[in-house]
């Protein structure tokens, strides 16, 4: 039993999470979510507003409880994940602490893990070498640009080196160029650390160029609609300009817009 | 420089403008010192009692100073009690907003009968309770006030309620607690001299002000007065320099929050 | 009003208005509540340290004469202000507080008036802006309440054609003061307050300044004008009874404080109903101001910005 979860990153069966249950304003935020990420495996979580993609994450990052259901994260309760730091969190906005410079908003992780000053600071300059930004590190971050601060929360949710990202729609506020430079970046990165990462957008292309597997969820009540396998092998600049690309992105737009890929996949989500 | 330059040039041309047409209307039109004396005769006797001006100035500056940091001390401890406990909010939180149109400095008397009022007691105390709503109200805004997605990023790394205080919330509120000081400080200033006003000891920059313009001495009052708002900048002063010094990140670009 | 169409539309927004309205008096109701049980607290507080005064020896006097018991303080208001006299203390402290309500009201209006004219000629010209500012701000940070008993005195001495200046004008006068500065400041933040963008909508209608000032900028300056209203008309209130004090004029409750804090001897209780009256005028007056927040913010987001 232990070996087969451990070898999965996160495995969710049957979630369910109501808000003010009971109430009139009663809402199914989620319904019935299964899903599971394979260790290393890129899944994005795409959908519109109010589809509980963000929910979920947090579901799984154990920032709220779920309702209902049972999940696994890294082999333990999502609870356990986070008291043990398996995971690595990032957000649509960078959430640095004006008063800690660069360096010291990296180490913060770590600080809390208790590591000494020698070990933290170069435990952080490492992860800023990472995401190209070891000039910086004795900036103050609202000195930096959004892109920059995106990649410095990045380099903070790597910091306790986690087997697991999540990330809530984290280049959501960048303009477009930045936007794929970002992406880029964070293919390397995962390339280079071998994470499994969950990655909530509501960009289809981000979702198609980044991801192994897109999963399709729909609001009211927020479910699994359906699960988009993308196989676009090696990612560079010319595949977003690849026929297979605009495959897969046409593959999720039809099913954002409720034509399921096919008959089995839209299981999934069914009660 | 240059756009240091600009922008200090307008308030100096208006001080000199506005002192000028002062000095020109008192001459010109023979104004009597005891309606308003020339700003060459305020500073005449200003300079020449330089000495009595700063021991006045030094005796209310004492009390204004004793009850600020009395204040600032009972403020931030109740910020930290309320953040933590529901019930001492519940209990200040309404207190001090009701407060806000009151004349505190009213309690003087009561507190010149329980006090010593030879002392400076009183006048310390009723410049602590003034001190006090300001800063506490600043305080708990900043512990409270903090974004909700770096309490969730807390959250995702494990923090205790008591790291999440060290780590986020009281250097959240140092910026918040520097606006407090903002208000508190000159507000230490004019509570420490109007208490003087109710009796007591007549060292201070009150008493003075107000036996000299009894005594008809207009220009030296005046003077006084001069004291008074000196010593009123300078405990700004010294609290902006401090924030720069404490806080340097709050000197960023704040965006209207 | 003959549009038959245009009344759905008008009437459908006002459940939605009233409800935010009661949300928030309902809010102010339970904080009262929480206020009323803080000032059972202080007094129950009081007792007890009266007690312990009598056990130990504390670095202040707990006597009856320094302290009063609550119910004292109680029954005081209800004996004769002198002996023999009809009128109560309490009679006589609520009508020193709605006097000096009343002065310290002229004063706020005079004030809101002058500082938003102020803020209205410097938000158009922005050189007087440049110039006056760092005085109006640095004048909030210096004591210019020291300046009273001399205002006083330059009262007793003036008269303005038939009007002869008295000692009351000037307490309103210092209470304007006070209450100008902190009104100036924020209604020039707010006319600042709009956008470019909303700026260059009405530009592009080739509005005028006067046309911007009434469509834009005051409705765009509420949410500043109105904190800096609640913070003016403290400043009045505190203003008049501070000026009161220092001016010794008579009528306001700031001369009653100090004429009874000389009687404590003969009768403790009086200065304390005194003093009770200053806190209730400053209530009614953050009440009277609060009133008026609801009604200009009723169209408002809930959330003020600043």
């Amino acid at each position: 039993m232990t070996t087969t979860t451990s070898d999965l990153a996160v495995q969710a069966q049957g979630i369910w999470k109501v808000f003010n249950a009971g109430l009139a304003n009663e809402v199914t935020a989620l319904q019935d979510i299964d899903l599971v990420v394979g260790r290393g495996e890129f899944v994005s979580l795409i959908g519109p507003s109010g589809c509980g993609k963000s929910t979920l994450l947090r579901v799984i990052a154990d920032l709220t409880d779920a309702t209902q259901g049972s999940l696994q994260v890294a082999g333990m309760s999502a609870a356990q994940a986070r008291q043990e730091q398996r995971y690595g969190i990032a957000f649509q906005q960078a959430a640095l602490f004006d008063w800690r410079t660069v360096r010291r908003n990296v180490e913060l992780p770590l600080e809390l893990q208790g590591w000494d000053k020698g070990r933290r600071q170069a435990r952080a300059m490492e992860l800023l070498e990472m995401v190209q930004l070891a000039d910086f590190a004795d900036h103050r971050p609202w000195e930096l640009s959004g892109g920059m601060q995106q990649r410095v929360a990045i380099a903070r949710s790597l910091a306790v080196d986690p087997p697991l990202l999540l990330m809530d729609e984290p280049f959501g506020a960048l303009d477009e160029m930045t936007r794929e430079r970002m992406q880029n970046e964070l293919l390397r990165i995962r390339q280079e650390t071998g994470k499994s990462i969950i990655f909530v957008t509501h960009s289809i292309p981000e979702a198609v160029y980044l991801s192994d597997r897109v999963v399709v969820m729909s609001p009211r009540p927020g479910r699994i609609t359906d699960v988009i396998p993308v196989s676009l092998g090696e990612r560079d600049d010319d595949t977003r300009e690849a026929e297979s690309f605009f495959e897969s992105v046409t593959a999720v737009r039809e099913a954002l817009r409720g034509n399921p890929s096919s008959p089995a996949r839209a299981r999934v989500g069914e009660v | 420089m240059g756009a240091r330059l600009r922008s200090i040039w307008p308030p100096v041309l208006i001080a000199v403008l506005a002192l000028a047409a002062w000095q020109l209307l008192v001459v010109v039109r023979n104004i009597p010192p005891y309606l308003l004396p020339s700003p060459s005769l305020i500073a005449g006797n200003f300079f020449k009692d330089i000495s009595l001006m700063w021991g006045a100035a030094f005796y209310t500056g004492t009390s204004a100073l004793l009850g600020l940091m009395f204040g600032t001390f009972l403020g931030v401890l109740a910020a930290l009690l309320a953040q933590r406990f529901i019930v001492v909010n519940n209990l200040i939180t309404p207190l001090a907003a009701g407060l806000a149109a009151v004349p505190i400095i009213a309690l003087t008397p009561i507190l010149n009968n329980m006090f010593n009022i030879t002392s400076r007691t009183p006048r310390v105390l009723v410049t602590t309770i003034i001190v006090f709503f300001p800063i506490f109200v600043n305080v708990i805004r900043g512990l409270v006030q903090v974004q909700p997605v770096q309490l969730e990023l807390m959250r995702s790394m494990n923090a205790s309620p008591r790291t999440v205080l060290r780590i986020l919330r009281i250097p959240n509120a140092i910026p918040f607690f520097f606006t407090g000081m903002k208000v508190a400080a000159p507000l230490a200033v004019i509570a420490a001299l109007v208490a003087e006003y109710f009796g007591g000891p007549q060292e201070g920059l009150g008493s003075r002000i107000a036996s000299n313009a009894a005594n008809t001495a207009y220009g030296r009052a005046w003077a006084y007065v001069a004291a008074a708002i000196i010593t009123g900048l300078l405990f700004y002063v010294i609290v902006i320099l401090l924030e720069r010094w404490v806080a340097p990140w709050t000197s960023r670009p704040r965006p209207a929050s | 009003m003959t549009d038959h169409a245009a009344v759905p539309a008008a009437t459908a927004p006002r459940p939605r208005r009233q409800s935010t309205v009661s949300r928030r008096v309902r809010k102010g109701a339970v904080g009262a509540l929480w206020a009323l049980a803080g000032i059972l607290l202080v007094m129950l507080m009081w007792e007890l340290v009266k007690w312990v005064g009598t056990l130990v020896s504390l670095p202040f006097n707990t006597n009856d004469l320094s302290m009063p018991h609550v119910w004292t303080m109680f029954s005081g208001a209800w004996q004769p202000e002198v002996r023999g006299s009809d009128t109560t203390v309490l009679q006589a402290v609520l009508q020193s507080a709605a006097y000096s309500l009343l002065i310290a009201l002229g004063g706020f209006i005079i004030g809101v008036s002058v500082g938003l004219l102020l803020a209205i000629v410097m938000q158009r010209f922005a050189f007087l802006e440049r110039g006056l500012l760092p005085f109006v701000i640095a004048s909030q940070t210096v004591p210019l309440i020291a300046l009273a008993p001399l205002i006083t005195g330059i009262g007793n001495r003036i008269s303005i054609g038939p009007v002869q200046w008295s000692t009351t004008y000037s307490v309103m006068f210092i209470a304007a003061y006070l209450a100008f500065f902190p009104l100036s400041v924020g209604a020039l933040r707010g006319l600042h307050a709009p956008t470019a963008t909303s700026l260059e909508l009405m530009r592009s209608y080739a509005a005028t300044p006067r046309a911007t000032l009434f469509k834009l900028r005051f409705p765009a300056s509420l949410p500043y004008l109105v904190p800096a209203m609640k913070v003016s008309a403290a400043a009045a209130v505190v203003g008049t009874v501070v000026a009161e004090i220092s001016t010794g004029v008579r009528g306001g409750i700031g001369r009653l404080i100090l004429e009874y804090s000389r009687e404590a001897t003969s009768q403790p209780a009086k200065v304390y109903v005194a003093v009770f009256g200053a806190i209730v005028l400053g209530l009614v007056a953050a009440g009277l101001v609060t009133a008026l927040d609801l009604y200009l913010t009723r169209n408002l987001p809930k959330e003020s910005p600043a």
